[in-house]
């Protein structure tokens, strides 16, 4: 009866986890792109929870119905072999299974890769997102501003995100916005997000890099699009430009807090943008095994000597 | 030990056999070892940081000797184990003295082209490239090298015990063994250096 | 640095002050001990130069359960620290040491030798066979993951444990970054051991395609040997990059080469890459050895036979080949852009095709059987509904979409738990359970076997189910703290309530091997569980020499069909036996390699050269040797089976275990 307790636990803990007292910010999505993945998530958990349930039935079922003390003392269970029908049929289920989620998959690979659904009319707003221990540079070059460990957005634009690190990998993270992308040091990767609502959200770097992982934090604040404006004018207004010998400074490992700054380093110090960058990557790929590392063979390195 | 006379000597115990299976076994963990290497080369050709490139640094003369060499030292060692199933123990030592020489000699060239990388400022430390040339080229000399140590351990066996049971499975296994570093130098030819130098 | 700076651990504090007090004691309490008793001749003789592939096995097994507390402990550590947010229990860089040495240690050195345990102790036996093919070679195996266990163990004494999680992508295991040796030891301890792997992957392979009972052909196997066979066949493809890629880490670190720099030309993401093409099938070693002990403790104590053998044959090799094929979902947001990855999500999904033929295949097992609820068929039953969740959560990150939630949190911690705790470490349980009577002619107590169960499967609820939300929720792993606001103490609190229950449960197993030890009744005769395939046609404790007699096999439950059918297994007169002869090589090898180790991890050349001529030389002797083994003659086998036939009738009236009234 310890079994069916256990059942019992666990699928009160499922209808918690599926309902949540709270809404989880992976399913609480303030962006298309989060809300894409919050709905493939959920239809997930939904396919995969009957799964779970199937097997549980059944299993239930052979461990009531042929447990030894319910059957006589001289029965002998039978020599069964396969069944192909049956097998078949077990394995052609998951197939389908496998197959519808596959179809949604790759069609939401292609949505959160490229610019959020129904910003698609509007130019992006660049912002390029590195890191250095244990903190986050955000660079607007259109703006001409940098901050430090927090990001002013405009709300309905999409904002395309330029990443890269000047360490250890990190993995540029907004839960409410979308799903996180690595910053390396060598190679710039690009994460398409947009803000529907204004607010504050939590973002991190979420690949573990060293001492000062934990902190390694920034706050998301999505406005409109004139306050964001103002924001602008008004750190034109007020902050120090940004030099070679400050930002140098910058990337000392530590955590700093929020800063501010008129200008940004990609003047002096200009993102690995001459390396491969995920847009040119997908270009001739073939399915097969070293696909994926031959690609990085098509590095210009000799080129920029 | 029971010897089946129906088989060759180095297939005639069970032992024997085992062994031969277990080295060819090996032999494909050593295959993935080196295709891992050659993948990392390959991604690694063209990243060469401040440091010289393949084509600046690569020399046809002294490859091509080498690789004489190493297939002239498979030749021998075939010769070798021919020698030892007919039971002629002193042509089979003399193939087998040949292929250790030749082994040397591919080992000193190899030298020689370390000591000239050097000289042409692509070290180890140098770059991406570098790193995965000189390991991939270092671990197959290494091989060599162990080939070399090995091959003499089982020439003064030979030498004392002459051709039997036990002798004629490790002689054939390192015949193996030594087929199997040519066939990863053609490799090695073919894909670093010829690729390299067009 | 100075010479001598570089030995003591960079960030000491009260508790590794302890353990090394801890770990002088002991070594002398072992010292005096065997002095004591007088034991070491016996040590060395009956275990040190041992290459029986049981008594190997043995070793095997018991290194496996020491570094699972190691790494519990590592464990419970953890869960402790994040009991309550704003914790001060452990500072961040102790955290991120305890942390990625509690991977490595449960991945390399528990599971592994877990599996190999069982792979030593009961493929020999399965397939009819005196040994493995290459019994010195196995004692080498095995010294070598010992030296490397070692080696890695004292890194958190001596110079500090490595830092970078047990993924140590570079460029943060770079020296750049992580400058004490910890990072060197993680290089080389699992070079060394992994070089073991690969020898005992060979090994077995030759052991199971070449030495099989006349009449096993390879689809009358018992499902435990296929299940190892290809788990070795994944070790042989699987393990030389691993060896490729921690010949460049070290290199890296050691002599400043530039594989995964960030400069000159280095490529960070090959780490991963390299990693991961070895990380992926890696994980598929450890489940199908443990799919092979489900299989057979299923089938046992349903009173069936394992129902679809083809089929179970057909999705392991499906599995083993597809996991080559998948290993970029572990760094779908590395940038590879969509269609890279919507090929490695389809690849990676369809794995759960042929899992799912298994979980199915096992649960028709069951199916018009008679089930008995004995504790290895416990584990089995709790791991059908476990392993399930663990599975279909695999195949939610392997949508790649979604993937961008899920990745580097702890919804992916609580997958991977999910699959390897009720999926290996049960089994291993199960194996331990069901193969102890095999092992050592006494069984464990089944009533503390049972509590051991239930207290680990509510414990592995309570700790891991609730990651999975505050993975969703957005607790990244790896954060050694989080504030209050995050909401995320309740349910990590929940977590060490659990992490703690199954810390329990492993004191109850080691509890109850004690208590059995003491309390069991001996012989149990050689069929105690009323067994089907062919390991429990010889006696338990299984003599030195497996068979006296070489059995015929028709089938892949040879043992029963001898049992219910009639089948003649052993044909014939008694012959002598050729046994291989002990030798202590191996043990020294293995001391060398970790002598070598050492010195390399603190580049101390001098030391390092001898000890690799060393390790030479042993070769060179080895070569030079002519063993030709020793034979055990008629009479002394005939000896030893009418001890075991006389002690056999004794118990004949007694009913086997786990009958309709448990
Ligand atoms: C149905 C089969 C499975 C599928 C589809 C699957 C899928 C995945 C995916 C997609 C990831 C990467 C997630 C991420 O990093 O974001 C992952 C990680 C992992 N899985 Fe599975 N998995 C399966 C079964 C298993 C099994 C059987 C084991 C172990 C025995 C296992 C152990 C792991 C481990 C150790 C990791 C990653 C650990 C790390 O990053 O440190 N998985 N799995
Ligand atoms: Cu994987």
């Amino acid at each position: 009866m310890k079994l069916k307790g256990t059942l019992l636990l666990l699928l009160s803990m499922l209808v918690v986890f599926l309902s949540g007292c709270e809404p989880l910010l992976v399913l609480d999505p303030k962006g298309p792109q989060a809300e894409r993945q919050a709905s493939d998530i959920m239809i997930s958990i939904g396919i995969m929870a009957f799964i779970v349930i199937v097997v549980m039935v059944l299993l239930v079922y052979m461990l009531v119905k042929y447990r030894a003390s319910r059957l006589p003392d001289d029965y002998e269970p039978p020599h069964i072999e396969g069944n192909p029908i049956l097998e078949g049929i077990l394995i052609g289920v998951p197939i389908i299974i496998v197959a519808i989620l596959s179809f949604i998959t790759v069609k939401s690979n292609y949505i959160v890769e490229s610019t959020p659904e129904g910003y698609e009319d509007q130019e992006p707003l660049v912002i390029y997102a590195s890191s250095s221990n244990w903190k986050w540079h955000f660079s607007y070059p259109e703006q001409d501003i940098e901050t430090v460990n927090y990001l002013y957005i405009p709300t309905d634009r999409p904002i395309e995100f330029k990443l890269y690190s000047f360490g250890p990998i990190t993995s540029f993270w907004i839960p409410q916005l979308g799903g996180q992308k690595y910053a390396m040091a060598d190679m710039v990767t690009t994460l398409h997000l947009a803000a529907d609502t204004p607010g504050e959200y939590m973002g991190r770097n979420a690949n573990f890099s060293g001492k000062g992982f934990a902190e390694n934090t920034f706050t998301v604040t999505a406005m409109t699009q004139t306050k964001f404006d103002e924001w602008v004018d008004e750190v034109h207004e007020t902050a120090e430009p940004l030099t070679e010998d400050t930002f140098e400074q910058l990337l000392e490992p530590g955590h700093l807090g929020r800063m501010t700054f008129t200008g940004t380093h990609l003047g002096f110090s200009p993102a690995p943008e001459h390396e491969h960058s995920d847009d040119e990557m997908d270009s001739g790929e073939e399915h097969k095994m070293h696909a994926e590392k031959e690609r990085e063979m098509h590095t210009e390195h000799a080129a920029h000597e | 030990m029971k010897i089946d006379h129906t088989q060759p000597l180095e297939y005639s115990t069970q032992q024997n056999q085992l062994n031969i299976f277990g080295f060819w076994i090996f032999l494909g963990a050593e295959i993935m070892l080196f295709a891992t290497l050659f993948t990392a080369y390959f991604i690694m050709e063209n990243r060469t940081g401040n440091g010289p490139t393949g084509p600046e640094i690569f020399e046809i003369g002294p490859v091509l000797f080498e690789t004489f060499i190493l297939l002239t030292s498979s030749f021998t060692i075939g010769l070798a184990v021919h020698a030892m199933r007919i039971g002629r123990k002193k042509a089979m030592l003399a193939f087998l003295g040949v292929t250790l020489l030749l082994g040397v000699a591919f080992l000193s060239a190899e030298i020689n082209e370390f000591v000239h990388y050097y000289h042409v400022g692509a070290t180890y430390q140098t770059s991406g490239f570098t790193a995965a040339l000189l390991t991939t080229l270092g671990t197959h000399g290494g091989h060599v090298t162990l080939g070399f140590f090995w091959g003499v351990c089982i020439l003064i066996q030979v030498m004392k015990d002459g051709i039997n049971a036990r002798t004629a499975n490790k002689s054939f296994i390192f015949s193996l063994y030594w087929h199997f570093l040519d066939v990863v130098w053609i490799f090695i030819f073919s894909f670093i250096y010829l690729k390299g130098l067009m | 640095m100075e010479f001598f700076e570089r030995f003591a651990v960079p960030n000491p504090n009260p508790a590794i002050y302890a353990s090394m007090v801890a770990i002088v004691v002991v070594s002398l309490a072992i010292i005096i001990g065997l002095t004591y008793f007088k034991k070491w001749g016996y040590l060395w003789r009956e275990w040190l130069t041992t290459v029986d592939h049981k008594k190997i096995g043995m070793m095997y097994l018991i290194s496996a359960l020491l570094m699972l507390f190691r790494g519990g402990v590592d464990a419970l550590m953890l869960r402790a620290q994040l009991s309550m947010p704003d914790n001060k229990l452990l500072d961040p860089q102790h955290y991120n040491e305890v942390f990625s040495t509690h991977g490595i240690v449960m991945i390399i050195f528990m599971a592994m030798p877990f599996i190999f345990a069982f792979m030593n102790l009961i493929v020999p036996l399965q397939i009819g066979a005196r040994d493995v093919a290459f019994p010195r070679l196995n004692a080498i195996s095995f010294w070598l993951f010992a030296a490397g266990a070692m080696l890695f163990n004292i890194s958190f004494v001596i110079g500090g444990s490595p830092d970078a999680g047990w993924t140590s992508y570079f460029p943060l295991a770079g020296t750049e970054f992580s400058e004490s040796v910890g990072t060197n030891y993680y290089m080389i301890a699992i070079q060394i051991s992994g070089i073991g792997s690969l020898m005992t992957g060979i090994n077995m392979i030759t052991t199971i395609l070449k030495m099989r009972a006349p009449g096993m052909t390879l689809m009358k196997m018992p499902m435990f040997t296929w299940a190892s066979f290809m788990a070795c066949v994944i070790i042989i493809f699987a393990f030389p990059v691993l060896t490729i890629a921690l010949l460049m880490g070290t290199t890296d670190r050691l002599f400043a080469t530039n594989f995964f720099t960030t400069t000159n030309g280095g490529m960070d993401m090959l780490w991963a890459n390299f990693f991961w093409v070895w990380g992926h099938p890696e994980v598929y070693i450890l489940i199908l050895p443990a799919f092979g002990i489900y299989s057979e403790v299923i089938s046992t104590f349903s009173g069936r036979n394992l129902y679809g053998y083809k089929s179970m044959v057909g999705s392991m090799v499906i599995i083993s080949l597809l996991s080559f094929l998948v290993w970029t979902h572990h760094f779908f947001t590395m940038g590879q852009g969509a269609l890279t990855n919507s090929i490695f999500s389809i690849s990676t999904m369809a794995i759960a095709v042929p899992t799912g033929v298994k979980i199915f295949n096992w649960l028709l097992t069951m199916w018009k059987g008679k089930i008995r609820f004995t504790v290895p068929m416990l584990y089995s039953v709790g791991f059908i509904p476990l392993f399930t969740i663990g599975g279909v959560t695999g195949v939610m990150l392997a949508m790649s979409a979604a993937d961008y939630q899920y990745h580097n949190t702890m919804f992916l911690v609580a997958h991977f738990h999910n699959t390897i705790i009720p999926g290996v470490v049960f089994a291993m349980l199960a194996g331990l359970t069901y193969y102890w009577p095999k092992m050592f002619g006494f069984m464990l107590n089944e009533r503390i076997g049972k509590w051991g169960f239930w207290f680990l499967s509510i414990g592995f609820v309570l700790a891991f189910f609730p990651m999975y939300i505050t993975g969703l929720n957005g607790q990244a792993r790896r954060m050694y703290t989080y504030s209050e606001a995050t909401g995320f103490g309740p349910l990590n609190f929940v977590a060490f309530i659990g992490a703690g229950l199954m810390a329990i449960a492993f004191c109850l197993i080691v509890y109850n091997i004690f208590y059995s030890i003491k309390h069991s009744p001996r012989n149990v005769g050689d069929d105690p569980w009323n067994a089907r395939s062919l390991e429990w046609a010889t006696h338990n404790p299984v003599p030195e020499y497996n068979f006296a007699r070489t059995p015929h096999v028709a089938s892949s439950e040879a043992f029963w069909d001898a049992k219910k059918h009639g089948h003649e297994l052993f044909k014939g007169e008694i012959e002598e036996i050729h046994m291989p002869n002990y030798s202590g090589v191996p043990f020294i090898m293995g001391v060398i390699f970790f002598i070598c180790g050492f010195s390399f991890v603190f580049s101390l050349w001098i030391p390092a050269i001898v000890s690799l001529i060393g390790i030479f030389a042993c070769m060179v002797l080895r070569s030079f040797e002519k063993d030709d083994g020793r034979l055990i003659s008629v009479e002394e086998i005939k000896a030893t089976e009418s001890k075991f036939e006389s002690a056999e009738e004794i118990k004949t009236a007694v009913s086997t275990y786990g009958g309709a009234n448990s």
